[in-house]
């Protein structure tokens, strides 16, 4: 297997969008082109991330229609679904067929124009990333996941559920500090200075979560430009390598021994460090799938960053903003970033990138420029879990 | 062409609908596998039993569900059960929505305690292959 580098990323504004999912993947993809200075005959593959572009406009069989748009030739072109999981998916996908020798050059990104859908609808198609026979049809909502997991952490850690909704209201303070200053969020100059009791007051989602318990709806596109390390040299002295990859599955949630311990999170992020030659304290800055308060702090316990139990003492303590380590979710993350589930994945290893290069937004670079990130993306109820570890050197 | 499952979401939902909860037994571990999958959920044997289940359980966790998905009307419960007999599923909870929320200070004692699983009957919708049979738990 070779190793393999990113040489572009490119990510379109999240938020409200009045453009289809080819324009927003399109718009995101030739800024990663263009960064990465590939010329359309370079690339030999398409991989999309997509979740709903059925639902969403009446687009189906989309990678066609990417390859067209963006004067590809006739190369393949394969759609990703893996709910909120998929662009990262894609990415390990396109990481695989790269360091295999298969193909040199890979544009592998999202889109995604959830809250085009509007919020009945959307929270409808979200919801159909369950088991459809026995969770969907219940009318289970992904707050509604998170939710039953913040009471269930409540209990296990005999933690009173007003304490622990005051420390869950610390992931949501410091990921809106972090979005209000990142002009690519959908939350850019919003909410960057909410106190604790602001999240608790908000209007209700879903009991014990709240508006700001929640990450948004969003549109938006993002794009990587994947290659081998040898060939990245060609293109650029900045190329941002991947130095792991995991991936994890799991079924319907009563299947899963502890929703508060996602036993795929868990089996995906150790095979990205064990890939990798690397554990959880080489990890400088991190990407969380922070869809909700709760799931940031399950998250960051999974991956193995805190004790069970430790990761809502560790962000009320502020050890995971800025100055502490690893850093998690310096842009925002998909509370003040905005999550258009299909390209989430993409715009998390474009910050990554980003911060690797010392370009930033300002109040979002981590000082020092980070060494080693990670992005940690779920799809579903821990259905589909992915990792990638990305480095500035090459091992 | 041999069909592996023993038991069908269909057989599941028809079994419901006689509050009857059905689940398998593996022949292999002993176990119970609810609902029905072609492999035991516990040691992956096909070598499986229909059986039914007492219904009877506790409550994992639960949610009050105020933005539902088009189609479901707020605000409903949502819990997860675990059944005495082992595996945990999810299910409506029959009970006070206001004791059910934050703001009543004692809703966290709810969890652990003893349920009995009825059913209740959602409508159709463009997706569902038919009407929705869902378990609904009583606190007995
Ligand atoms: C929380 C949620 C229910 C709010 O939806 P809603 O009640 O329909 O809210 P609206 O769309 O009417 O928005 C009302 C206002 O709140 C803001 N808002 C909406 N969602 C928000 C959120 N999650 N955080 C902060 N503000 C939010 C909107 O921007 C809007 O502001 P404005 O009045 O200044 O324009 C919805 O955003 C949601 O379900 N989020 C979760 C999405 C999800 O499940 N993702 C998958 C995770 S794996
Ligand atoms: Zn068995």
């Amino acid at each position: 297997m070779r190793d393999v580098a990113i040489i572009g990323t490119g990510q379109t504004k999240f938020g409200r969008w009045d453009k289809s999912n080819t324009e927003l993947f399109c718009d995101a993809a030739l800024e990663a082109m263009e960064e990465a200075n590939v010329d359309q005959k370079d690339i030999e593959a398409v991989y999309a991330g997509a979740v709903f572009p059925g639902f969403e406009e009446g687009q189906c069989n989309i990678g066609g229609h990417l390859v067209g748009s963006l004067h590809l030739g006739n190369i393949p072109a394969t759609r990703f679904e893996g709910a909120c999981c998929s662009a990262t998916v894609a990415i390990r996908d396109a990481y695989i067929w790269v360091a295999s020798g298969f193909y040199d050059i890979v544009l592998a990104g999202g889109t995604e124009r959830a809250l085009s859908m509007g919020t009945p609808f959307a929270t409808k198609t979200f919801a159909m990333a369950n088991d459809c026979k026995y969770e969907g049809n219940v009318g289970i909502t992904f707050p509604g996941v998170f939710a039953m997991a913040a009471r269930r952490y409540s209990k296990i850690y005999d933690i009173p559920l007003d304490k622990l909704r005051e420390k869950m209201a610390h992931v949501s303070m410091k990921n809106h500090k972090h979005g209000a200053l990142n002009p690519l969020a959908q939350f850019y100059q919003k909410m960057g200075n909410l106190k604790v009791e602001d999240v608790l007051n908000a209007r209700m989602a879903c009991d014990p979560l709240t508006l700001l318990d929640c990450c948004p709806f969003s549109d938006g596109g993002a794009a990587t430009i994947i290659t081998s390390a040898d060939i990245a040299r060609r293109y650029t002295d900045e190329p941002v390598y991947i130095l792991g990859v995991g991936q994890g599955s799991a079924g319907h949630l009563g299947a899963q021994e502890d929703i508060t311990k996602p036993a795929s999170r868990v089996f995906s992020s150790r095979s990205a460090f064990k890939h990798a030659g690397l554990g959880p304290k080489d990890i400088d800055i991190m990407e969380i799938h922070d869809c909700f308060t709760s799931a940031e702090i399950i998250a960051s316990e999974a991956i193995g960053f805190f004790d069970w139990g430790k990761g809502a003492d560790a962000v009320e303590e502020g050890q995971t903003d800025m100055g502490g380590r690893p850093v998690i979710n310096p842009d925002g993350g998909l509370m003040g970033k905005g999550h258009p589930i299909g390209a989430t994945g993409a715009a998390q290893v474009h910050t990554i990138v980003e911060e690797m290069k010392g370009k930033a937004p300002k109040g979002n670079q981590v000082d020092p420029v980070p060494e080693i990130g990670m992005t940690d993306t779920l799809g579903g109820g821990f259905n589909t879990l992915a990792h990638l570890i990305l480095g500035r050197s090459r091992r | 062409m041999k069909e592996y499952y023993v038991l069908t979401a269909k057989d599941f939902y028809d079994g419901l609908k006689e509050d009857k909860l059905l689940g398998l037994r593996c022949k292999e571990c002993g176990q119970i596998t609810c609902p029905p999958l072609p492999t035991c959920q516990w040691c992956g044997s096909k070598d499986l039993e229909k059986t039914e289940l007492s219904g009877n359980g506790e409550i994992l966790t639960f949610t009050l569900t105020d933005v539902p998905p088009e189609g479901f009307e707020p605000h409903y419960i949502v819990c997860l059960v675990r059944l005495d007999e082992g595996p945990t599923i999810m299910g409506r909870l029959d009970y006070d929505a206001e004791k059910v929320t934050v703001k009543y200070e004692r809703s966290q004692e709810l969890i652990g305690k003893k349920v009995k699983a009825g059913h209740i009957v959602l409508p159709a919708d463009k997706y569902s292959m038919g009407e929705k049979l869902v378990p609904l738990f009583k606190v007995v």
